[in-house]
């Protein structure tokens, strides 16, 4: 046996941590009905667990060990705090020395407390940031990074959160009937959140492993939701994007867009995932914008069975996903699908100037995209010049800024 | 005659009451105050708020139902707490407004209690 554990050992270490903290903290807050309490109470215990495990052993239950030792952390607190007479206190920790381990597992809570963080009144631009620290434990100055805000931005924000939910008594329990859509669609936003915080930045060990967190919560609400039709979707499409890492940078680092890229570097198990996935979503005749974006990975990933991409079946599904849910970025790969389904570039760039939007002149997706239909187009070599120019100010992805620079190359060559 | 007083305090003084250091010494004021009130026979009650952030806004319009997070209008002094007082007078009123710890760094609004027409 090797001293250093292999990859999959690993991973596996990694995803058994994330599992206990989310289910301890989710079990614990739900209790306690207090997050931040909850988080330095489990924070203490693994710290101790860090000093008593080497010396006496890993306990037989390491979930009931640091359950026990976080409700004593928890209990400890609330005596500092002279509250020792509150009688639900009493009633949830009968004896402070309780040392015998917890003999069944831990209640997972996990979902409920994503509807916490998910519920209407917290602030929709924080409820990604607090799922992730929530759910997967990471730390603020970690998300802030993903977020681009200060840390101390970050930790504000995230401390107010749970300070509300503590202050409003934001009830940890399934919601009620009426309210269920609106609130799975909102967990389900978070995550999408989640996963799409890395695009646009450096490809890079972070962005990566948060890519990986994301990923871990679509599957856990995957799990969890196992008759929602959305929930597959979402795991789905973040399953087809993530197989396709692998190909996005060739042997020297160099970004290759998605129609050039290798399928033999995709990650086959995965698309397979991901399309068994989407099968089985469909049986619910249920369809949603995670659906069918997932649909549009899918056809994307064709070119693995198939030597072409189905772009007049892609421009179909983005007309449905438009007619669902209408966004910026669906206009963009509906644009770009329509140019490549009728060979007609400029039908394509009438659809991109059709989309209007404030910040639109400064989107890099929308800018990078004008580009790419201007330059198969007789006579606009220097539109398109100027264009992937503007795209490449816009972007702060080295390998990306690189490839858009061969671009420009590319084209002025030719008037040399 | 019954008088709101509403305490109309800037976020950074909201922000220090609610640090767990320098909250204990930003009440010793209000205490006083409110001390001096009740010794006066002149409070009906009040409370103070929890901080703005724990806020939510809900709006109802052709059945639809929107939560917002957030207080009704985020400007720069918002409700921190209020006060009923019974006394003889608007100008009564305003001598305890006066006296409030919020005047001197926000404001303090005084409204009286609307009576059904007579």
């Amino acid at each position: 046996m090797s001293a250093e554990p292999d990859e999959p050992t690993r991973a596996a270490a990694i995803a058994a941590a994330r599992e206990s903290y989310g289910r301890l903290l989710s079990w614990l807050a739900r209790q306690w009905r207090d997050i931040a309490a909850a988080e330095d109470a489990l924070a203490e215990a693994f710290a101790t667990a860090l000093t008593c495990w080497p010396r006496d052993g890993v306990p037989a239950s390491p979930e009931g060990w640091l359950m026990t030792a976080a409700k004593r952390n928890l209990l400890k607190m609330a005596r500092r705090r002279r509250r020792d007479e509150d009688p639900a206190m009493t009633v949830l920790f009968p004896t402070e020395h309780d040392e015998a381990p917890a003999p069944v597992a831990v209640p997972d809570d996990r979902l409920r407390l994503m509807f916490v963080c998910a519920h209407p009144a917290i602030d929709p631009g924080v409820r990604s940031a607090l799922m992730l620290q929530t759910v997967l434990g990471l730390d603020a100055v970690r998300i802030a990074q993903a977020f681009l805000v200060s840390g101390e931005a970050m930790t504000k924000r995230l401390v107010r959160a749970k300070a509300k939910i503590k202050a409003t008594g934001i009830r940890f329990e399934e919601p009620e009937r009426d309210d269920v859509p609106a609130r799975l669609d909102a967990v389900l936003d978070a995550i999408y959140g989640a996963y799409t915080l890395h695009w646009g930045q450096a490809d890079d060990a972070a962005s990566r492993a948060l890519a990986e967190e994301a990923l871990f919560l679509a599957e856990l609400a995957a799990a969890q939701l196992p008759d929602d039709a959305e929930a597959m979707g979402l795991l789905a499409m973040i399953l087809f994007c993530e197989a396709r890492h692998p190909a996005r940078l060739d042997a020297q680092g160099e970004f290759v867009p998605l129609d050039q890229q290798d399928p033999n570097r995709w990650d086959a198990g995965r698309i397979d995932r991901a399309n068994v996935l989407l099968a089985r979503a469909a049986v619910h005749h249920d369809p949603g914008p995670f659906q069918i974006e997932a649909a549009i990975q899918s056809a994307h990933c064709h070119r693995l069975q198939a030597m072409s991409t189905p772009w007049s079946d892609i421009a179909w599904l983005y007309e449905r996903l438009l007619a669902l849910h209408p966004s910026i970025g669906a206009r963009i790969g509906h644009a770009v699908a329509v140019a490549q389904a009728t060979g007609d570039p400029a039908a394509g760039l009438r659809l991109l100037d059709q989309i209007d939007g404030k910040t639109l002149q400064v989107h890099q997706p929308w800018v990078a995209a004008r580009a790419h239909l201007l330059a198969a187009m007789p006579g606009r070599q220097a539109d398109a010049v100027k264009a992937y120019r503007h795209a490449l100010a816009l972007t702060r992805e080295p390998a990306l800024q690189r490839h858009l620079a061969r671009q420009i190359d590319a084209l002025r060559r030719p008037l040399h | 005659m019954e008088f709101v007083l509403t305490f109309n305090q800037p976020v950074e003084e909201i922000e220090r009451h609610d640090d767990p250091q320098q909250g204990p010494a930003a009440m010793e004021p209000w205490k006083a105050y409110m001390g001096e009130m009740a010794a006066a026979g002149v409070m009906r009650g009040g409370n103070r708020l929890a901080p703005p952030w724990t806020a939510t806004t809900v709006r109802s319009r052709g059945g639809q139902r929107m939560v917002q997070d957030g207080p009704f209008a985020d400007t720069k002094e918002l409700a921190a707490g209020y006060v009923v007082i019974d006394v003889a007078s608007l100008d009564e009123a305003l001598k305890w407004a006066e006296k409030s710890p919020s005047t001197a760094i926000g404001s303090t609004e005084v409204r009286p209690v609307a009576r059904p027409p007579q």
